[in-house]
């Protein structure tokens, strides 16, 4: 079996894993980094959205061997020194969540939004979100905490 | 946050944050997929069958066995007590099928091996030899033999065939409404650890713990009380883990008895989406007598009911769809009849809403029917059939509404969304717009509150305060994401008057509350709410006897303040309080238990008060049609709601927000497709299409009707949230009717039948063109 190795919220993480072994099954069941969730099995929800050296990747879509020498953060990954990222106190403030379990997906993809585009007007969350299925919230407060979130992190 | 200076945090009626907020954004709060893996656990899954209807010739499981990594095969012989998971008891729904399958998909035998993978890639090596049998797959092809799944209900009130004998005016028609799979987002799953003698505790992500234990037990043939099901969260519910759970709780509990090893169960998405039932789809027969102003005059409908191969729900789900038929309009003849049909499809079972929602769609088919046949506006009509006082307040089943919260509302919105001036805006618009077609139209929502099975309507709590003051708080309701935990807990710390911060929430479990009813029916704050309440009264009620002798105060002059209790003149901080109280061995620990009160309901009769109270809300919404295309925005939503004096306003606004949206999707973008071999072709968020960020209304204006506090004594006067606001999205359908009505100049009634697919919506605009050029 391969051996994987790769740098995971800062730290080096490494692993004997088959070679069909999909990065969120390496992160969820080898590192026990069950933040990252697994909703759809088929790519089109989004609940397993993480960074790969800085882009947000569903990880269902890519094989761990795949990210071999990237540097990977999951949302476990995202406070820094146990403050929230200001996506993370958006979506608490906000209500930008329900049930939790698309939240963490929804939260990786809003925060590299924003690293691309710190002023997304509200079309733009909208069509960024697209590959993130919620089916509690009905996004309204989704859009409302992300908007928020670059407000506070542009202030 | 709005707490009152001076007041405790997380009172009652402040917008208070889901308790489970800040793990939800950390990825720290723990589903059970997420709970370590305990040493030996084998993973299950399910070899199901191809054919719809058919007879098991032979089973061959073999190649399953000889399969790398499996541990064990089982098949129905291997089940010690019932091989049964009928909820109402009926005997009709087999965990593993035996002699015969009844649809695409049923689970004939489950394989547990060391890695999941093993296990799915062993379920598929089975050999099975199938007789097919003649299947009814659809409504249509059930409907002439009419083989049902339960008893059906009718409603029947007045003589509703002479009233339309001599009614001015009547239409007959047809409407056929879809289904929706729930997708909640975290699939099933059930994981169980084999316990000492005959004991086993599952984790199960159900809405119904309770009904979970009971099915365990009765497979296990051991006693309820050797099994405990334990839920902390649930990703998603909706009503798809009221008892679509039990299948997968009772498979990991057989297995973990068996093995010895823990077990977990967890079916792949398009497994879990072909396995589990989903809202029932229905057809509706209607005919409608009224004057030649618009007003009703007698009623007669048919909903015949997709219910799938077992029963399941479908009785009390087909029952309530015949409760909302008449959604908040009088009927003064009326006549309405279910037929929960069976057929060879998944077995359909419960969904906010719970029929309701297809029931409160064929009423307003009549309004708008109605509408188009007197030349009026679909608005006028409604208000003029709208229940009123005296004899014109008697529901189908003699139930009176009483208040005049569905006038009172539609007129605030009529006047707050503007809608005669965008009705002569949107009129102009079409008159000049060849090809984009506006549409506008506000329906109301009349929702019947408690559970049609009147035993469903009670609930317990369990309340212990810990000598240095911190409270733990558990009830029988379940969180799915709705916000019930924090409401409650809100509830307790009110009670005491202390910082909400105080009250631990914890996990449902059925060691601790038992014989608890499932989190459904809106009704999990208005029970588990009441309940907790009770024991926090009756550990009050032992403190302030306390105190009263204890600092020798009349009881009267004892008052729990924000973190103090008040004794005579002196104020007592709450933990040394409790403290003092622990020493001088007062039980600090109590129980609470509440059950509806005024209800009651006799079936065959059709007669009684099933509901203890009503939710009511409205919605305005404006779309725009692509008629070339079909496509369409929906470009605006005014709504208001009301939730009595809400609990948490910040939880309930989500649940008008999500409610409506998830409504959407079931009535415009969420289309099931099975084939004629009866095989579900929509099986994964890729060909079902779930709404997404930029689905939602452009414009989103969402209010709740301040001030109005339910006339009922529920908990501190609010009303029930979760299913009422899915309905408010029938106005959705409506306008889209309407715009789509624009190409015949509003001639005829378009009859565009839910979901209002794109494609849908463009057939409509052809038929309806043809047929105005016909006429």
């Amino acid at each position: 079996m391969p051996t994987v190795s790769m740098t995971v919220n800062g730290q080096p993480a490494a692993g004997e894993v088959e070679g069909r072994t999909l990065l969120v099954e390496f992160l969820r069941e080898h590192l026990g980094l069950t933040g990252t969730h697994v909703g759809c099995d088929t790519s089109q929800c989004g609940a397993c959205v993480v960074h790969v050296d800085g882009k947000s990747v569903k990880s269902c879509t890519l094989l761990a061997v795949q990210a071999v020498g990237t540097e990977v953060t999951t949302i476990e990954g995202l406070a820094t020194n146990g403050t929230l990222h200001p996506v993370q106190a958006a979506f608490k403030e906000h209500h930008g969540l329900q049930c939790g379990f698309c939240t963490p997906g929804m939260v990786m993809s809003a925060v590299d939004l924003l690293s691309q585009n710190a002023s997304p007007s509200e079309p733009e969350i909208r069509e960024w979100l697209e590959g993130n299925i919620c089916r509690c919230t009905g996004y309204h407060n989704i859009v409302k905490a992300i908007d928020a979130a670059a407000q506070a992190m542009k202030g | 946050m709005l707490d009152r200076p001076g007041a405790i945090t997380g009172a009652v009626s402040t917008p208070r944050q889901h308790d489970s907020g800040h793990k939800h954004v950390a990825g720290r709060a723990i589903y059970i997929d997420d709970m370590p893996e305990p040493p030996g656990l084998l993973h299950v899954y399910f070899g199901t069958s191809s054919e719809a209807h058919a007879r098991i010739a032979a089973l061959d499981l073999a190649p399953v066995r000889a399969a790398e990594g499996v541990a064990a095969v089982f098949t129905a012989a291997d089940i010690p007590g019932e091989n049964d998971i009928s909820p109402t008891h009926r005997h009709d729904e087999p965990i593993l099928a035996t002699d015969a399958v009844h649809f695409a998909g049923q689970p004939i035998f489950a394989v547990a091996a060391r890695t999941r993978d093993q296990a799915r890639r062993a379920a598929r090596l089975a050999n099975v030899t199938y007789e097919p049998l003649a299947a009814a797959l659809s409504i249509e092809a059930a409907k002439p033999a009419g083989a049902m799944v339960t008893e059906p209900l009718t409603l029947v009130r007045g003589d509703a065939d002479a009233a339309m004998g001599t009614a001015p005016r009547s239409l007959t028609g047809q409407m056929r409404i879809g289904g929706q799979d729930h997708f909640y987002l975290e699939g099933q799953i059930a994981l169980a650890l084999p316990g000492e003698d005959d004991e086993v505790t599952v984790y199960s992500s159900t809405q119904h713990p309770s009904e979970i234990q009971i099915m365990v037990a009765q497979t296990l043939d051991v006693p309820a009380n050797a099994v405990t099901v334990e839920v902390r969260r649930m990703g998603g519910a909706f009503g798809g883990k009221e008892t679509q759970g039990n299948l997968f709780a009772v498979v990991a509990a057989l297995v973990a008895k068996k093995t010895g090893r823990a077990a977990k169960v967890r079916p792949d998405r398009d497994d879990d989406m072909i396995i589990t039932g989903k809202r029932h789809d229905f057809l509706v027969d209607y005919a409608v007598g009224f004057d030649d102003d618009g007003r009703i005059m007698g009623v007669d409908m048919t909903y015949a009911a997709r219910c799938g191969w077992s029963s399941d729900l479908s009785g009390p789900v087909t029952d309530r769809s015949l409760f909302h038929a008449d959604n908040c309009y009088f009927y003064p003849h009326v006549r309405l009849a279910s037929q929960p049909l069976k057929t060879n499809t998944v077995s359909n079972t419960a969904f906010r809403g719970f029929g309701g929602p297809q029931g409160m769609l064929g009423g307003e088919r009549l309004i708008e029917e109605i509408a188009f046949a007197t030349t009026k506006d679909p608005l006028e009509i409604r208000k003029l059939n709208l229940y009123g006082p005296g004899e014109r307040s008697l529901t189908p089943y003699h139930q009176a509404v009483e208040e005049t919260t569905a006038r009172d509302i539609i007129e605030t919105l009529e006047g707050s969304s503007d809608y005669w001036m965008r009705r002569e805006e949107i009129d102009a618009y079409n008159s000049r717009s060849r090809v984009l077609k506006r549409g506008l139209a506000l329906t109301p929502v009349k929702f019947g509150i408690a559970f049609t099975a009147t035993h469903y309507n009670q609930a317990g709590a369990l309340v212990h305060i810990y000598r240095d003051g911190s409270i733990h708080l558990n009830h029988g309701g379940t969180e799915m994401g709705q916000g019930l935990y924090v409401k409650v807990a809100q509830v307790v710390a009110e009670e005491f008057q202390v910082d909400i911060d105080r009250v631990r929430i914890t996990a449902t479990t059925t060691g601790k509350v038992p014989n608890t009813s499932a989190t459904a029916a809106s009704a999990g704050s208005d029970l588990n709410g009441m309940a907790a309440q009770a024991a926090a009264r009756t550990i009050k009620n032992r403190l302030i006897a306390f105190a009263a002798e204890a600092w020798d105060v009349p009881p009267d002059q004892i008052a729990f303040l924000p973190g103090r209790v008040r004794i005579g003149q002196q104020d007592v901080p709450f933990a040394k309080f409790i403290g003092r109280a622990y020493m001088a061995r007062i039980s600090l620990s109590s129980t609470g238990f509440y059950k509806t009160p005024k209800i009651h309901w006799d079936r065959a009769k059709g007669r009684g008060r099933p509901f203890h109270y009503f939710a009511y809300g409205a919605a305005c919404s404006e779309v725009c049609v692509d008629t070339l295309t079909g496509e369409y925005k929906v470009e605006r939503v005014d709504i208001l709601h009301d939730v009595g004096n809400s609990l948490n306003p910040a939880v309930d606004m989500g649940q008008i927000e999500g409610g409506f949206v998830q409504g959407m999707g079931w009535l415009t973008t969420e289309e099931l497709w099975w084939d004629d071999k009866g095989h579900l072709r929509t099986h994964a968020p890729s060909t079902y299409k779930i709404p997404a960020c930029g689905d939602r209304p452009r414009v989103f204006n969402v209010r709740m009707v301040h001030g109005v506090r339910n006339s009922e004594e529920t908990i501190y006067r609010s009303k029930a949230v979760g299913e009422p606001p899915l309905m408010l999205a029938i106005s959705v359908l409506h306008a889209l009717s309407d715009a789509v009505a624009s190409v015949a100049g509003h001639r005829l009634c378009p009859r565009l039948d839910p979901p209002a697919t794109p494609e849908r919506v463009l057939q409509t605009i052809d038929r309806l063109r043809a047929e105005d050029a016909a006429a």
